[in-house]
Formats: structure tokens, sequence, C-alpha cells
């Protein structure tokens, strides 16, 4: 690459070569995040299970 | 070594190994792929026929390799599982599908990007392309088949057959280009004649595959620690680290 012209317009391919790189930027992104919303929803989850269970009937 | 084994593989002292080490490797599969993308998107000189539209190679042959590892992961966990009834084995095939599903959809995505300017089209049925698209939906039907039951060990033992009948496609998907005359590229960078790229172009392809590999090292154990939970929701050391958090 020799300009940041170049570089935004990928040589006439922006089209293509952007949308590509930006959905494989969202979902990398969102397979990073779930698991650990997952984990902590699940934990919150088992917890008031729990808390439930303690209490006398 | 068995204790150690033995001992590394029990859920509990595995959902702690798991936790401990994702965060390393998700930031350092973050440096590599950044690193990958300014060798890729920067660095690399322009392709003489395709241009700069080239550049999609470095997320879609990442991609594409991934989802046929992971898939080979997945199979095998499987084959563990179901042989020597391990429930983290399949506690691997559940935490990996999702990932495995997420990179063949990208292959397929940006590999669609790509034959639009280069092949006039965005899909073309073609032997590559059709059997990825098949690999797309081994990994859907793993999924829904793994939750399709109350009992999670139905549900892991049914996906995980359905993994194994479908691991046939893996050496289709890889030798389609060569079987059927296809539109789709030859083998060229990882089992073809390494000599018609140049370095420049597939040294930073090999960073981007690198850092997709370390990505995948650190989400699958984060998914896995989810999947451990809720296969062992009901045991004493659950309710101690629910307790404990």
């Amino acid at each position: 690459m020799t300009s940041w012209h170049e570089f935004f317009t990928m040589g006439g391919y922006a089209a293509y070569v952007w949308p590509a790189y930006g959905i494989t930027a969202v979902v990398l992104i969102a397979n990073a995040i779930l698991p650990g919303r997952q984990q902590r929803s699940l934990l919150k989850e088992l917890s008031r299970r729990g808390m439930r269970a303690d209490k006398p009937s | 070594m068995f204790i150690w084994f033995h001992k590394l593989v029990s859920p509990p002292y595995f959902y702690k190994f798991a936790g401990r080490l994702s965060p390393w490797l998700a930031w350092l599969s973050l440096l590599v792929i950044l690193a990958g993308l300014y060798a890729g998107l920067w660095l690399a000189p322009p392709d003489y026929q395709q241009g700069d539209g080239f550049r999609i190679m470095y997320v879609h042959v990442p991609s594409a390799w991934m989802s046929l590892f992971v898939y080979t992961v997945m199979a095998m966990a499987a084959a563990i599982g179901l042989i020597w009834r391990m429930k983290l084995a399949h506690a691997v095939s559940a935490a990996a599908a999702p990932l495995g599903a997420s990179f063949t959809f990208l292959a397929l995505v940006t590999g669609s990007l790509w034959g639009k300017p280069m092949w006039g089209t965005y899909w073309v049925w073609d032997a590559r392309l059709t059997s990825e698209l098949i690999l797309l939906f081994l990994y859907l039907g793993y999924m829904v088949l793994n939750r399709a039951f109350d009992d999670r060990r139905t549900g892991d033992r049914a996906s995980a057959i359905l993994a194994l009948v479908g691991i046939v496609n893996i050496p289709i998907i890889h030798y389609s280009v060569k079987w059927w005359n296809t539109l789709h590229q030859g083998p060229t960078v990882f089992f073809g004649p390494r000599a018609d790229i140049p370095p420049s172009m597939y040294i930073p392809l090999f960073i981007m595959v690198a850092g997709f590999m370390l990505y995948f090292a650190a989400f699958i154990l984060k998914r896995l620690q989810v999947e451990i939970l809720q296969r062992e929701r009901n045991t004493a050391w659950v309710r101690e680290l629910v307790e404990k958090s």
C-alpha cells in the first residue's frame, strides 16, 4: 500500500473487501462476548435457585 | 503423568484451568490478528490479476481452514465421549460447534464476496462451495440435536453420532477442488505448490491462521466453562462455586 486513499478504496474493490472484513469482525467479536455473558447469567440463575432451596419450606 | 491427566480432566479442575488460560489466549490472539491484518492489508503487494481484491484471502482462508479444523476437533471429542463415556469430551464438542458454525459461515460469506468481483457471481453450485455449505448444516444440526433432549446425556450422544457421520464431508471438502474441475482455487498455500504465491503474500496468511487458532483456543475454553456448568449444575462443586461468586 502506498497511500491511505488506496487503502480505503482497496484499488476499487472496497465494496467487497471491507464488508468481508466487517462481517468477520462482527462474528468474531460476538463469539468473544457471548460465552462470558452466558456464563454470568447461568451462575446468577444457579445462585438464585440455590437461595430458594435454602429457605425452609 | 496419568494422575495429572486424570486431575486435569476432572470438571472442577478443568473449569478453573479454562478460566485462567482463556483471557491470556484471547489477548494474544488479538495481537497476532492485528499483526496479520497490518501485514495482509498494508504490507502485502497487490495481486497482478486481482489487485487489492485478493486481500479478502486473509479472512477467507483462515475461516475456511478453521471450519475444517474445528469440525475435526469436534468429531474427535465426540468419538472420545462416546467410546469412554467422558462428559467433558461431549462438552468440548458442544463448545466447539458454534465456533465451527461461525467460521463456516464466514468462509461462505467472505468467499461469496470474493467471488462476485472475480467470478462475476456471489454463488455457484461448485463442489467446494456446496460441500462447505453442507458443513454449515452439519454444525447447525449438531447444535440443534445437542439441545433437543431434556436429558443432556442423550443430546450429547445423539449429536456425537451425527458429528461422526458427518466426518466424511471433511475429506470431500478438501479434495473437492481436485476431484471435480471446480471454479474454486486448488490447494495453493498449505497443500499445493507454494511457488505460485510469494512469501510477502503467504506470510501474512500464516499469521492470520495462527491468530484464528489462538482465538479458537481462547473461546472454546470460555464456552467450555458454560458447557461444564450446565452439565454439572447439580454437583457440590458447582454449588460451592456459585456461593463463592
